[in-house]
């Protein structure tokens, strides 16, 4: 693929999201995260070839981009889900009994840690503090903050993502 | 100078250092990994704890990285306190729970500084018994071999290559102990200068591909001080050998020249040496054509034949200073050349007068480094003399330092001075005929044909200095813009540097470059003028001299003369006609060192060494002559050059004898011609303290028996040297101490790897402890002052006018425009097919597209098109020095498309055949 033709890989309401940003940043470059997220927010993850187009969009190499993408746990990389759990495993949770939680998720789910439903309806992923100690074992679901999780409440509350 | 104790004893160091290079400048042991005397601290490691205390009441101190801390006068720290102690070792503890016990298997095992660290922090039992992570390695390519499960995440890697070396493909993924170092796919490390990698990474994740194929522990290792034969830079080197086969070539440091760096074609340009290429007997052709061994004698006594039918001696910029004085003794003055093609001769006579002209600095590599603006006018140093190139990547980052200096940022903290300079930049500005691989850090660029190139040089220098001619210069508005955009910048520059060379062929660039380093001077600033030829004895064999130029002596061969072509292709050097008719006319002795066109028209041809294989000098761009050692002993009927040259001169009865060994030559070379070449390096009966030699083999060389056990069981008795202070073997002693030039390898008690080289400098990133080596020929004359300068060069050539006919410009390789290099096999991979660069306007006009094949008269060959965003309308830029392309004559030639042209890969034409 040429230049021009792998930065059309990106929607032209893509491009635009990503050239606003850049507009607040001294260089192009600093746009990355930005735009690694934008991509994620309109195609649910990071493909090789959407890597490509916004290291050419931003002027830097493949390398580099990959090298941020890869260092946040929250920039996929890989396909995911329609909907991603992500269980908190941090201290706090863990004292409210995450492991066990973790456990019956899993089961729940039919699927380990890192995996995906065969339905592509949820992707789980462990991760740290989401900062609600306080109401532990916690988890989210895309954007909500779930409290207070129970192995009985799983039913309800995975029943709310279609 | 500050004074700071240290565990009870006091040391005088430099301020404005860190801590950890303060103390091993003081040659104290203290382990690290990610500080690099090349490229500073970022304190990442954690491996070089130390305890700093308050005041002299102060008992318990505090822990620190010495990497991180400032040198303050009067400070006291201590190495060996047990809380320091501890500490370093508990990382090497956390560093090896995932670091394999591959150590047997692995090529760093035996020169691992992290096996050395290890040790020296005392861990030596491992109580981690849990799972090690595990990686997939990348294919990087024919020079590099990836094994990331060794890796330490010391960042060194990347730093090297993406912020010293300016590469982009080599990248940090992922975070805390899922690091992965290597590209975002598999491939070739496109960075020309990826295998300095193998020496940065402290253990064993980036290795020497080539030297994996046909491995040896370092300690097996024979090696020798040698000099890079690859460009003009003269990069200093060791190439080790064993078995009679080149194993490896590394980096031998030099304050003034390389200091930690190679680039790859010095580095994996060497395998040439085991080519089935090799010329290995001596022959003759017999009345029915065919070529015979004929054993050393009777090829000898037919050379004598030869040199009595009014032989002239061909010479090369590619054998040593020595080999070329005794071929020019055997034939006399008048009847030698120097090897150089006759435009390449002239360039190179000019350059040199604009050295002893003075006026502008000669400047090393270190000098290259510490400029502070950079015009680089016509020559693409990254494809001619590599190494330059990555200094001057060095150099732009004097703006980031002195930000960082503004900023209280001491220089040595890495992260930080970059993080504050973020793009910021010094000037480099770059004239070029076609685009160029630092074109990334330069400030402005600009494209035209090198006449148009010394027609902007020459405006720069009037537009500094109006009593340098302008004649009636007209530019385009991009080259007034350009211009006035580098006058400006080089005009406030205190250090200003002017780069240019003689890759062009145009001679007028040169004059271009010299007269806007002379107007510098004449405005009061102090610069330097850099200009360097395409070989590695290039200047050595012009500063020596000959009678007859290139074209004389193809004349007097076509003529019916014999002639003597030492280690030259003559095809490579003028028209293929002309030289093809000289060769079947003349009855001639080639000694060359592998098979080339030339030697296949030898009437008598005898196998010359490598550089490996003998002992000489070759003189680089700043004149500076350095002397390589022999490293091992050749096979077969293999000699040096100037040895069959000894021995035809004593079989001759009239030109007296030949030169018992290399001593005797070398001094009688000096007599004759440079009397520095006797004393840059240590005679053969130098002797280190204690009255020994010096080692060429470490102490622990194994199984002299055992190697050659399967031919006898008897020991042979080590070769005596009589040439050199070196032995052939382990006994003697190489503690650094020693003549700089003199330094077989580097390794000291519990420093294994490369890092020991700090044991054999002065002080860190200093000269070596003997003196950095070497010795300028070439001394500026009494200066002439900027008035006779200013007059020097008048001459302004006329504008570059595109026509239906392309004016041919060459251009270089760093991969394959090297004729002994791009014989060897890791090159050879990474060798493009022939190209020729044209503008897209060019390229449209001739109905072809990128990877289509062009044809014309002289070009002998189809090459690729390839499309350069530079490269003016009405130029083509042709590839120079390809294996299976001859000498390609500057000029205006009608280009056609050839509709039969496969696109083949890159490499060698032969192996593609084959393959």
């Amino acid at each position: 693929m040429s230049e021009t033709e792998l930065v059309h890989v990106l929607s032209g309401e893509e491009i635009a999201e990503i050239e606003a940003e850049i507009a607040h940043l001294p260089d192009r470059e600093s746009a990355a995260i930005d735009a690694l997220m934008i991509v994620q927010k309109h195609r649910g993850w990071v493909s090789d070839t959407s890597l490509h187009a916004i290291a050419r969009l931003l002027g830097m190499s493949s390398d580099a981009l990959d090298s941020i993408a890869t260092f946040y746990n929250l920039i996929f990389r890989q396909p995911v889900g329609r909907h991603v759990a992500m269980v908190c495993d941090s201290v706090s949770c863990y004292v409210m009994g995450a492991d066990g939680l973790g456990k019956a998720i899993q089961e729940y789910l039919g699927i380990a840690f890192g995996g995906t439903t065969d339905d592509d309806r949820f992707t789980l992923l462990p991760i740290v503090c989401l900062g609600a100690c306080d109401k532990a074992p916690t988890m989210m679901i895309d954007d909500e903050l779930i409290e207070n999780v129970t192995a009985e409440r799983l039913g309800e509350i995975f029943g709310r993502f279609e | 100078m500050a004074t700071i104790n240290v565990d009870g004893q006091q040391y005088e160091v430099k301020e404005g250092q860190n801590l950890l290079h303060a103390v091993l400048s003081q040659q104290l042991n203290l382990p690290y990994f990610c500080w690099h005397p090349a490229m500073g601290s970022v304190g990442a490691c954690r491996q070089c704890a130390i305890i700093q205390y308050a005041d002299e009441d102060d008992e318990r101190g505090r822990l620190g990285m010495a990497c991180m801390t400032d040198v303050v006068d009067g400070m006291r720290i201590s190495i060996a306190a047990p809380q320091a102690a501890d500490f370093r070792e508990s990382v090497i503890e956390w560093l090896m729970e995932n670091h394999p016990h591959d150590c047997p298997v692995c090529e760093e095992g035996g020169e691992c500084h992290l096996q050395d660290m290890t040790v020296m922090t005392g861990h030596s039992v491992r109580k981690y018994r849990g799972t090690k992570r595990t990686w997939e390695n990348q294919n990087l390519g024919p020079f590099i071999g990836h094994e990331m499960n060794r890796c330490i995440t010391c960042f060194r890697c990347v730093r090297y290559y993406r912020d010293y070396a300016g590469g982009t493909d080599l990248s940090a993924f992922g975070s805390r102990s899922r690091m992965y170092f290597g590209r975002s796919e598999d491939g070739p490390l496109e960075s020309e200068f990826s295998g300095n990698l193998v020496e940065v990474c402290p253990t064993g994740v980036f290795t020497d591909k080539p030297f994996a194929t046909h491995y040896t522990r370092k300690w097996d290792l024979q090696s020798a001080p040698s000099v890079c034969p690859g460009c003009a830079v003269g990069c200093n080197v060791f190439p080790s050998e064993r078995y009679g086969v080149l194993k490896r070539v590394q980096n031998r440091y030099h304050g003034e020249v390389n200091g930690y760096f190679l680039c790859d074609r010095g580095r994996f340009g060497s395998h040439f040496i085991n080519s089935d290429q090799r010329i290995r007997h001596a022959g003759i052709r017999a009345e029915d054509g065919v070529f015979e061994a004929s054993g050393a004698s009777n090829a000898i006594a037919e050379a004598v034949k030869l040199v009595t039918m009014d032989a002239v001696g061909i010479g090369s910029p590619r054998a040593s200073f020595e080999a070329n004085f005794a071929l020019k003794k055997l034939v006399g003055e008048e009847r030698f050349c120097t090897g150089l093609g006759d435009n390449e001769a002239m360039l190179i006579e000019l350059a040199l007068s604009i050295q002893r002209e003075g006026g502008a600095r000669t400047p090393s590599l270190t000098d290259v480094e510490a400029a502070d603006a950079i015009l680089i006018l016509g020559e693409d140093v990254l494809n001619t003399a590599p190494r330059i190139a990555l200094a001057v990547r060095q150099a732009v980052r004097a703006e980031a330092f002195t930000m960082a200096q503004e900023a209280g940022i001491p220089g040595w903290q890495d992260a930080g001075v970059r993080g504050h300079a973020q793009q910021a930049l010094s000037p480099l500005f770059i004239a070029s005929v076609a685009t160029t691989r630092i074109d990334d850090v330069a400030s402005a660029t600009w494209g035209g044909a090198p006449q148009d190139i010394a027609r902007v040089g020459a405006a720069i220098a009037h537009g500094i200095d109006p009593t340098y001619a302008a004649a009636d210069v007209e530019l385009s508005a991009a080259g007034i813009d350009f211009m006035h955009q580098v006058i400006a910048a080089l005009g406030s520059a205190k250090r200003p540097l002017i780069v240019s060379g003689t890759g062009t062929g145009d001679p007028d660039v040169l004059r271009a470059a010299a007269n806007v380093a002379w107007a510098l001077k004449a405005k009061g600033s102090d610069p330097a003028l850099l200009l360097s030829p395409l070989e590695a004895n290039s200047y050595g064999v012009a500063l020596l001299g000959g009678g007859l130029s290139m074209s004389d002596a193809l004349d007097a061969m076509t003529g019916g003369s014999a002639a003597i072509v030492m280690e030259n292709d003559l095809y490579r050097r003028g028209d293929a006609q002309r030289v093809s008719a000289a060769c079947s006319e003349s009855k001639m002795l080639v000694l060359d060192i592998l098979e080339n066109e030339t030697a296949e028209h030898a009437t008598v041809l005898l196998p010359a060494s490598t550089y490996a294989e003998c002992t000489g000098t070759y003189v680089n761009y700043e004149t500076r002559a350095q002397r390589f050692y022999q490293v091992f002993e050749p096979d077969d009927e293999i000699r040096p050059a100037w040895r069959w040259i000894s021995d035809i001169a004593d079989a001759l009865d009239s030109s007296g004898a030949g030169w018992a060994n290399i001593n005797v030559l070398i001094e009688e070379c000096a007599k004759a011609t440079h009397a520095a070449l006797a004393t840059i390096s240590p005679p053969s009966d130098y002797r280190v303290e204690g009255g020994t030699r010096i080692p060429r083999q470490p102490h622990r060389y194994s199984g002299r028996t055992a190697m050659r056990a399967q031919i006898s069981v008897h020991e042979p008795k080590a070769t005596v040297d009589d040439e050199t202070p070196f032995n052939y073997s382990m006994e003697g002693q190489n503690l650094g101490t020693q003549d700089g030039a003199a330094v077989p390898f580097v390794w000291s008690p519990g420093w294994n790897s490369n890092q020991s080289v700090f044991k054999f400098q002065q002080e860190v990133g200093g000269a070596l402890l003997g003196g950095d080596p070497g010795a300028l020929l070439v001394a500026p004359a009494p200066d002439s002052g900027d008035a006779s300068r200013a007059t020097k060069f008048q001459e302004v050539p006329d504008a570059f006018v595109a026509t239906e006919a392309f004016l041919v410009v060459p251009v270089h390789a760093i991969f394959g425009s090297d004729e002994l290099s791009n014989a060897s096999w890791p090159i050879v991979e990474r060798m493009p097919a022939p190209f020729a660069l044209l503008n897209v306007a060019d390229a449209k006009r001739l109905g072809v597209q990128a990877g289509a094949g062009i044809s014309g008269p002289g070009l002998g060959a189809s090459f690729e098109v390839l499309i350069d965003d530079r490269i003016p309308a009405g130029m083509v830029g042709v590839v120079h020095g390809l294996p299976g392309i001859r000498a390609i004559a500057a000029g205006r030639i009608d280009l056609s498309v050839d509709p039969d042209f496969i696109r083949r890969p890159g490499g060698h034409p032969d192996v593609i055949a084959r393959g």
